[in-house]
């Protein structure tokens, strides 16, 4: 994964000439050659680390399955929480997850919102990794509550009891948030991917591929006029989901910083969250996109430059995290409560200090690699640094979470937290079904939003070389 | 541009296109999104209205050249939002803040009703924003998608177009398609072929209307239906469950530890000799605060006879006197009357009723003045003639309360106002 020879540099910065997002002189019919591609070539040509990851992933599945139905079958004794400490790694991977989501609806509706062509390359497998972290991340509300078959009390749903929900928990709207928030993202990913699933049909060799994919498609034929609504329809979901992204990440925060518990009861933690969710999630895009693109043979459409963008991304938001942190700290002086400034003083040198400087070190000192332009370019290196800052908003979390729980006001009331080996398997499965998910896609769905892209190449571009001529016909139809 | 290398769609080697059905339209291609734009100035100029241009991904300019009016998608996804809006206004509304008396029409399991959160109003609406916002989103947004695909007319998976093969090889790769329908009222077969060719058409191809394709999509949406109808009968049923009545009992499929394996007290269990699951008592045993052995107290007796005088326990003063008056008030002057002569208005109603009632004893008698405290305190507890017994709901020490309040009404009965003290008489002149 060594930045080999030969890879397309298109990482120069000249304003005389704007650097091109595909490489190597594609034109419409390459590109579209190379990206179905991914999903049509036959399973020896597939390369051998996408066996192993695949082999890794779906037995990680198949053990978070157990650990789930181990939960189910014997109650949530099994985790590690008491009495203070009700929420461990459960509501962690929760927020985690949740997070990492954020990153694919920032580049497929806010980067669109701001004309940023580069999305084009990755929004795709950027918004397929929002719904599979989104699914890990229902997943862990959902078993967390004890007895999960009355899990629908949530939602307010007419029952022989005549009871509804409270609306006014955070922890409801947590439900409406991230609800909509998967339903959204599930509607603009799919949605998007119509006219890319229609080209995947035209190529069908097979008879399943020609149903699977026939069906999928919905009889898209490219149309102009479905084209303008589909357009107008998609540039609605990306100013729908603008605010929402910035909504769900903001109740999250909620569910904490509505409490009076020191270390949580902070005004601070919506934006907070949202930029440490941004993050987290453009962490957790470079790390699949990395060997993806490698694997696949899409280098030339997720090039460098995608790369240094994101990297970019990277390195801002971890700023506004580090300077997150820092304002907690100050604030917890200024505002002279005691009892927050002995949580901040506790996350820093109690007996959870060694994951509260893992977190410093992950997302506030290893992004800054990315000031230097070789890292910036260089894939390896990058996949590094993204790991770091995948572990390091793991135990940001971790940290918020538990810090605040073990040790709040009566010295008498306070106790630790250790997790079991349940919970470790927990959240390794919930990364294998992560990635046994995002694998499958690379392999069956188109990875590269093949319609956006060829609107961002050269030929693609007509405005710029032709006048067109604005004219209605008056008998033209209307909706 | 394109690397295609066709510049016509009916190439060699591919099947000759079927003549024999009615001609749908007309499919021309064209090499580049350019020349594309320019043909569809062109056709649209020319004043055809049933036509269409078709290409792998949307072409700025195009909706201008083709002149397509603007959807009105936005408006839809509006009113939709709006909806989702007053949806969430409204169901935070009634299912927290509605006073469930008002609406009693409403079937149980739909009324709401107010919730009481830690003393806050019930409609406090900076804490249902969050509700509205995403019900808003996410009606507006489902209103965009099924919007976009219902002006599409999508889902239809058999249309005529998709029967050249030209078409479904390039037009979701890089091929650059305009079709003009024969449907149009300015149609015409060879001149529509002319003005194609004319406007850089690298081809024109003859798309014919056979009856397959909206068989095809006739059967495809039937399907959908069936299943959509068989999706329907688990909420069916259920909702059938909820409005219907049996005996027999719940479905039980989550325990909750509502049924353990254990025997409970009034079930049947073969491994005693008496078969009962419950053990009984050792014999002489007494519940707790069930002794009761003081006679005097509990009973009114001392060795074989009524005491004459109150048991040791209970202290004879005013206060015991005025307890015993009030209770006397609740439970003995409803037919004793409040002095005691027997003249309480359940008394008098009943005796002028008749029938089997005993008159309520004069308690002030010479009968009831000579009987021993204990007889009357007897008589409270068991009851006598059509006097019920009240042991089981006056306590021990109020009954003797009683007692010693009727004391003192016999006493007063048979008093002269010379025996009273003169502050007491000054009182009593003044009424």
């Amino acid at each position: 994964m060594a930045a080999i020879v030969g890879e397309f540099n298109n990482t120069w910065d000249d304003p005389r000439e704007r650097a091109p997002l595909v490489g190597r002189d594609h034109d419409f019919r390459s590109l579209t050659d190379t990206v179905c591609n991914v999903t049509e070539r036959p399973f020896r040509q597939v390369p051998i680390g996408w066996y192993i990851a695949f082999a890794i992933s779906s037995s990680l599945t198949l053990v978070l399955g157990a650990m789930i139905l181990y939960l189910f079958c014997t109650g949530v004794g099994v985790w590690g929480l008491n009495n203070p400490v009700g929420w461990g790694f459960d509501i962690t991977n929760f927020v985690f997850w949740v997070g990492i989501g954020h990153a694919g609806t920032l580049i497929s509706a806010i980067l669109f919102l701001f004309r940023q062509k580069w999305r084009t390359g990755i929004n795709r497998f950027a918004e397929a990794m929002t719904i599979f972290a989104v699914i890990c991340a229902l997943l862990f509300p959902g078993i967390h509550v004890g007895r999960v078959w009355v899990a629908y009390w949530m939602g307010p749903i007419p029952n022989q009891m005549a009871m509804w929900p409270q609306f006014r928990s955070p922890l409801l709207w947590d439900v409406f948030a991230v609800g909509t928030y998967f339903t959204v993202s599930l509607l603009f990913w799919y949605m998007g991917m119509i006219p890319d699933l229609a080209t995947l049909r035209d190529r069908a060799r097979t008879r399943i591929r020609k149903i699977v994919y026939g069906l999928l498609a919905m009889g898209w034929n490219g149309s102009a006029r479905h084209w303008h609504r589909f357009e107008r329809a998609y540039l609605l979901l990306a100013a729908l989901a603008t605010p929402l992204v910035l909504s769900v990440h903001s109740v999250v925060s909620f569910d904490f910083a509505t409490s009076v518990l020191p270390g949580w009861h902070t005004t601070i933690f919506p934006p907070y969250f949202v930029a440490g969710a941004i993050f987290g999630g453009f962490a957790m895009v470079l790390t699949l996109a990395i060997p993806a693109r490698a694997w696949f043979g899409l280098k030339d459409i997720i090039t460098l430059r995608h790369l240094e963008n994101m990297n970019k991304v990277l390195l801002a938001t971890g700023c506004i995290v580090g300077y997150a942190y820092m304002t907690e700290f100050f604030i917890s002086w200024y505002g002279q409560n005691r009892y927050e400034s002995f949580t901040f003083m506790t996350r820093a040198q109690g007996p959870f200090s060694w994951a509260y400087w893992t977190m410093i070190f992950c997302n506030v000192v290893a992004p800054q690699a990315f000031w230097f332009r070789k890292v910036r370019t260089t894939p390896w290196m990058m996949f590094i640094v993204a790991n770091f800052v995948n572990v390091g908003m793991w135990f940001e979390r971790f940290v918020i979470i538990v810090t605040s729980l073990a040790q709040d006001f009566t010295p008498s009331a306070w106790d630790t937290y250790s997790p079991t080996w349940v919970e470790y398997l927990t959240l390794a499965g919930s990364i294998g079904l992560f990635l046994t998910l995002f694998l499958l896609f690379c392999r069956f769905l188109p990875v590269v939003a093949m319609a956006e892209v060829k609107t961002v190449m050269p030929q693609g571009e007509v405005h710029t070389r032709q006048r067109i001529r604005f004219d209605y016909n008056p008998d033209e139809p209307r909706d | 541009m394109q690397t295609s290398g066709v510049s016509t769609i009916e190439r060699p080697g591919v099947a000759a296109p079927r003549t024999d059905g009615k001609l749908h339209a007309l499919l021309a291609e064209f090499d580049s999104p350019q020349t594309l734009i320019s043909a569809c100035e062109r056709v649209r100029d020319a004043g055809f209205s049933r036509w269409d241009a078709h290409s792998p991904y949307p072409i700025h300019g195009i909706d201008e050249a083709m002149g397509i009016r603007m959807t009105r998608l936005p408006y839809l996804v509006f009113v939709l939002g709006l909806t989702g809006c007053l949806t969430g206004i409204g169901l935070q509304w009634w299912a927290n803040a509605a006073d469930a008396r008002q609406f009693g029409f409403v079937p149980t399991f739909l009324q709401g009703y107010n919730f009481p959160v830690s003393g806050k109003p019930f409609w406090s609406f900076p804490a249902n924003i969050p509700v509205i916002f995403e019900l808003t989103i996410l009606f507006s947004a489902l209103a965009a998608f099924i919007g976009m695909l219902a002006m599409n007319n999508l889902p239809l998976f058999s249309r005529p177009v998709f029967r050249s093969r030209a078409f479904t090889e390039r037009v979701t790769s890089h091929g650059f398609f305009v079709c003009i329908e024969a449907a149009d009222p300015k149609f015409n077969e060879a001149r529509a072929r002319t003005f194609l060719e004319s406007i850089g058409a690298l081809g024109v191809e003859r798309v014919e209307d056979h009856d397959e394709a909206p068989l095809r999509n006739a059967w495809i949406k039937r399907g959908a239906v069936i299943a959509f109808m068989v999706l329907l009968i688990p909420p069916a049923m259920i909702a059938k469950a909820w409005t219907s009545k049996s005996n027999d009992p719940r479905v039980h499929i989550i325990q909750d530890m509502d049924n353990q394996e254990k025997y409970k007290a009034q079930q049947s269990m073969p491994l005693f000799a008496d078969r009962r699951a419950a053990r009984q008592p050792l014999p002489g045993t007494v519940a707790r605060g069930d002794l009761r052995s003081d006679d005097h107290l509990y009973r009114g007796i001392v060795g074989e006879q009524f005491a004459d005088d109150f048991p040791a326990s209970v202290l004879v003063n005013e206060s015991l006197i005025r307890r015993g008056q009030q209770r006397f008030g609740v439970y003995c002057a409803p037919c004793h009357g409040l002095d005691g002569s027997g003249n309480g208005p359940v008394n008098v109603r009943a005796m002028e009723l008749g029938g089997s009632w005993v008159a309520a004893a004069d308690l002030a008698d010479d009968e009831r003045r000579s009987r021993p405290a204990g007889h009357l305190y007897n008589t409270i507890t068991n009851g006598i003639r059509t006097m019920p017994a009240y042991g089981d709901r006056i306590k021990p020490e109020d009954r003797w309360a009683i007692v010693a309040y009727v004391r003192a009404l016999q006493h007063a009965r048979h008093a002269d106002a010379d025996a009273l003290p003169p502050d007491l008489v000054e009182q009593l002149k003044d009424r």
